[in-house]
């Protein structure tokens, strides 16, 4: 226990996969680079609608998190592919993931002379980057140097009952071991703050829990609008929710009991080991992703109600909160805590099942979403696009 | 068979349970423990699987407990035994809705 297979990088970190990433830095160029992925095996890329006319804090933080995505440690090498004139230019992202040491080359269609010839040079350059990472091998590494994100989607009033807690044991076991658990959801915090901020090791952090979440509490507020129109969601409702403070005392049961380390920004690595909290929205794939940006390597997600969601860069351990949702949803779920709900078995021997796959899935084993290439993005955005 | 029926209730404080099993009809009597307290309840709707009842009355404006927490407030007086949920709670939090702008 605690010892996963893993590739070892440049900057000393440990992946999980050996993904080339063909980075679209913008959305006029997310066709192109699919079109790579098409072409070439090894590659993942994502489809999105950001990268261009963003300012201030949406500009850094969609830059944070292309930077963290092509840095993540799962990722061998990254082709950075731009369109030419937008805001988030390549080469600035492709100068800061190159910081890690990993295999990184720049691709942009108006430089290329359009599109079949920019695939023609990506996917040139990809077939190379792919080779040169098979050849890689995979060797044993320590769970201290795991960030595991944790994540609830699709929530129940099981969540905060089976999978929920038991995900909490998984969580101070890794910090048991050295590593890193990052909770997220600030949305899903909304109500539970004071059980969080009462276990951060010092008075700022404590601090730092309050602003986050009375931020995020206030845009509801600002907006003049009741927050349970999106939150909880009507599937949530129909799983037996009934507010948002309902749900995030359950979404919170993921953060286990150890103490709170640091708050850190959307996209962001964390700085400490340990549980730390990453600032995010309770939008599934917008939280995933700025888990991943952050470096986790591999993401755990309860689900009451099912989801498909997955990365193209980790994988997403998918664990159902009831046995009737598990049964249902074979295709996409991986783990069962329903168990809990029946008596058959305890959170902790959930947790200790969890934490086993965990081991498993690091060292290759493939998750549901991975086989599906269910390869979300979604990122999170504060203001408007001028 | 009542016995048949799952619900679990979180905190002694609490003023809810969950169901754990198959909706369980209205008119049925379950007895709720949590820790050392036992709730002797004649539900008066038919609660869904993952649903709540309120194991004891409430009235309108208190506040709802569950996992010995708040997680919102009654909108009307409650029965024991009768259903909770978005009909009858309201959350508290993030109710930009009720802020009054000057």
């Amino acid at each position: 226990m605690g010892k996963f297979w893993g590739y070892r990088r440049p900057d000393g970190r440990v992946g999980v996969r050996n993904h080339v990433l063909i980075l679209p830095t913008i959305t006029c160029a997310t066709q192109a680079a699919k079109q790579i992925t098409e072409l070439v095996q090894g590659t993942v890329s994502f489809i999105h609608q950001h990268g261009c006319a963003q300012v201030g804090v949406d500009y850094e933080q969609t830059f944070r998190t292309y930077v963290g995505l092509g840095a993540n440690p799962n990722v061998y090498g990254v082709i950075v592919m731009g369109l030419g004139c937008e805001t988030h230019q390549a080469r600035s992202i492709a100068g800061e993931i190159a910081k890690t040491g990993k295999p990184v080359e720049v691709v942009s269609i108006q430089d290329h002379g359009g599109t079949l010839m920019t695939i023609a040079q990506g996917a040139k350059i990809a077939a190379q980057m792919v080779q040169d990472a098979s050849a890689m091998m995979r060797e044993l590494c320590d769970f201290s140097e795991l960030i595991v994100g944790t994540e609830c989607g699709g929530s129940d009033a099981c969540s905060g009952l089976s999978a929920n807690p038991a995900v909490g044991v998984v969580s101070d076991m890794i910090v048991d071991h050295g590593g890193t658990a990052i909770l997220a959801e600030t949305t899903e915090l909304i109500g539970a703050e004071h059980l969080l901020a009462n276990r951060a090791v010092d008075d700022k952090v404590a601090k730092r829990v309050y602003e986050v979440i009375q931020a995020m509490e206030n845009r509801a507020i600002l907006m003049g609008v009741d927050i349970r129109t999106g939150n909880p969601s009507p599937g949530n409702i129909k799983g037996g929710l009934s507010s948002l403070e309902e749900k995030s005392l359950g979404a919170a049961a993921k953060a286990g009991s150890r103490p709170l380390q640091e708050l850190i920004d959307y996209g962001q690595v964390p700085t400490k080991k340990g549980l730390v909290s990453m600032d995010t929205p309770g939008h599934d794939i917008e939280q995933l992703t700025g888990m991943v940006a952050g470096g986790a390597q591999v993401v755990l997600f309860t689900s009451g109600r099912g989801t498909p969601t997955g990365s193209p860069i980790a994988p997403v351990i998918k664990i159902a909160t009831n046995s009737g949702m598990f049964e249902r949803m074979r295709d996409n779920m991986d783990l069962n805590a329903g168990t809990i709900i029946e008596g058959v078995e305890t959170i902790d021997s959930v947790g200790k099942r969890i934490f086993a796959e965990i081991g498993s899935v690091a060292s290759g084993k493939l998750t549901k979403a991975e086989i599906l290439k269910q390869h979300d993005f979604g990122l999170w955005r504060i203001g408007p696009t001028f | 068979m009542e016995s048949t029926y799952r619900v679990v209730m979180m905190k002694p404080i609490d003023k809810v349970a969950v169901v754990l099993s198959n909706s369980i009809p209205a008119g049925t009597h379950v007895a709720v423990t949590c820790q050392e307290h036992t709730f002797e309840v004649n539900l008066k709707d038919t609660i869904e699987f993952g649903h709540k009842f309120a194991v004891v009355p409430i009235q309108k404006g208190e506040d709802i407990l569950k996992y010995g927490e708040v997680i919102g407030a009654a909108v009307r007086d409650i029965d024991a035994g009768e259903h909770v949920h978005v009909h009858n709670l309201e959350g508290k939090r993030g109710r930009g809705d009720k802020v009054v702008n000057g």
